[in-house]
């Protein structure tokens, strides 16, 4: 039997700077609930460009497990709890400064192939994060990590990422805020291009 | 056709033959917000392979007829247009249930945005943004009107073609894509750096709808058909741990 023709994929253009009253018409940057397991976090940071100027129309998406490990999404059938107050996707648009917030839950460990064996390698709690805005005409795909985390050492991915790179991808816990309701704060700034360059994957 | 001179990046996430680089010098505002270091390959793990696309559906039915969604109980001036299609994977089945969100300027070429400040008249009746769900077939349909070119700033008298900004999940974050759906034969496609940030042709006209009679209503509305293609992991190798694509799709 043959392989199936492939069809040709719908190629990317950019968000432009006209998306927010169609994308961020919802709020959506509160992932958590008060019923939501798990550690609350709150992310913030800026999104930068390659002069260090702030990023005042970057759209930011975020994907991310529960705090047991579990994605709420058909494929992931592992025996672990779905909390029903947390469904793990976040859209948050930055401001005149570049700032983006996420407030959220500290997502659990999860593993790398995804047969949920005993012995699977496991990755690091990390958060799956995409980047619009307007100047790209593709959106980049990089992850949070969290820098006081001791999984990371042992993150299969972190392990591909050159060495000298990997600290673009850890968030910096931080004394908590005003604006944070007592909830842990990480610093997570998006640096587009230049000095910092934030590592973006390819998928 | 004009064929526009610039330089070129090297970085390309995803397939070189269809998806833009980050920096296409033309269209300016890529260059300082073009990454310049290469992407770090990542195997595709449940963290890429999940995605919120099964799981989101804020809408209501109404947010798929943009000429009368404003709130206003008015109808938006323009020529009135349905576009419809399929959303499918690479191996052309359908992905049912899966959210679309889009915007658009209206008739007169504006944004209902305050960053768009252009002498074109803004409509009450029309806000420019709809979402909708496909159907057990993949099938999407909205009622719109047709968007009119606006000038921006990227060089001397620039516009850009008549587009609908379209946003998709599908099944996986391995499908996320935004994108513009164009109208045919646009006078401005030789001239737009956008467009041509995909590099070849072939790809370009997958972002360009088709006029269809077929789709058009007697006395009412014109009908565009533009099927969309989402990239998966369901046509490339992957880590053979992973089991085949569900039979479900998802």
């Amino acid at each position: 039997m043959s392989a199936p023709a492939r069809l040709g994929v719908t190629p990317t253009q950019t968000v432009g700077p006209f998306f927010a009253p169609g994308l961020l018409r919802d709020v959506w940057n509160v992932l958590a609930t008060d019923q939501t397991v798990g550690e609350r976090i709150r992310i913030e940071g800026r999104v930068l460009d390659g002069e260090g100027n702030a990023v005042p129309d970057a759209l930011l998406e975020i994907w991310q497990a529960n705090a047991a490990g579990r994605f709420n999404h058909p494929r992931d059938t592992r025996d672990l709890p779905l909390d029903p107050t947390f469904g793990g996707f976040g859209r948050s648009g930055s401001d005149t400064d570049g700032v983006y917030w996420f407030e959220t839950i500290k997502p659990g460990p999860v593993p790398f192939g995804g047969s949920g064996d005993d012995g699977e390698v496991m990755q690091a709690p990390h958060i799956s994060v995409v980047v619009h805005a307007r100047g790209m005409l593709n959106h980049a795909q990089t992850r949070l990590y969290f820098a006081d985390e001791a999984a990371n050492d042992t993150d299969p991915v972190l392990a591909l990422v050159p060495a000298d790179r990997r600290a673009t991808l850890l968030a910096q816990r931080v004394e908590a805020g005003e604006r944070a309701g007592g909830s842990v704060v990480y610093r997570f700034d998006i640096v587009l291009q230049g000095r910092g360059e934030t590592v973006f994957f390819n998928i | 056709m004009t064929t526009l001179t610039t330089t070129i990046g090297q970085i390309v996430r995803g397939d070189r033959d269809v998806f833009p680089p980050y920096l296409y010098a033309a269209y300016q505002s890529t260059r300082l917000r073009a990454p310049t270091l290469p992407l770090v390959e990542l195997p595709l793990s449940l963290s890429e392979l999940t995605g919120p696309g099964p799981v989101i559906s804020r809408m209501t039915p109404e947010d798929a007829d943009m000429t009368r969604n404003s709130g206003t109980g008015g109808e938006a001036i323009g020529q009135r247009i349905i576009v419809t299609g399929r959303v499918l994977d690479e191996l052309g089945r359908p992905i049912p249930n899966t959210l679309l969100e889009i915007w658009q300027a209206n008739a007169s070429g504006r944004y209902v945005h305050r960053n768009d400040q252009w002498p074109g008249p803004l409509d009450q009746n029309f806000l420019g943004i709809g979402r909708c769900l496909t159907d057990a077939n993949g099938v999407y349909r909205f009622l719109t009107i047709r968007p009119g070119l606006y000038p921006w700033k990227n060089h001397r008298n620039a516009w850009r073609p008549a587009h609908i900004h379209f946003s998709l999940f599908g099944r996986s974050l391995v499908s996320r894509l935004v994108t513009q759906m164009y109208f045919p034969d646009d006078p401005m496609f030789a001239l737009d750096p956008i467009f041509h940030g995909v590099p070849t042709d072939g790809a370009r006209q997958r972002m360009v709808a088709t006029y269809d009679h077929d789709v058009t209503e007697e006395a009412w509305a014109l009908g565009y058909r533009w099927d969309i293609v989402l990239h998966g992991p369901e046509a490339t190798p992957f880590d053979e741990r992973w089991p085949a694509p569900l039979e479900d799709g998802l």
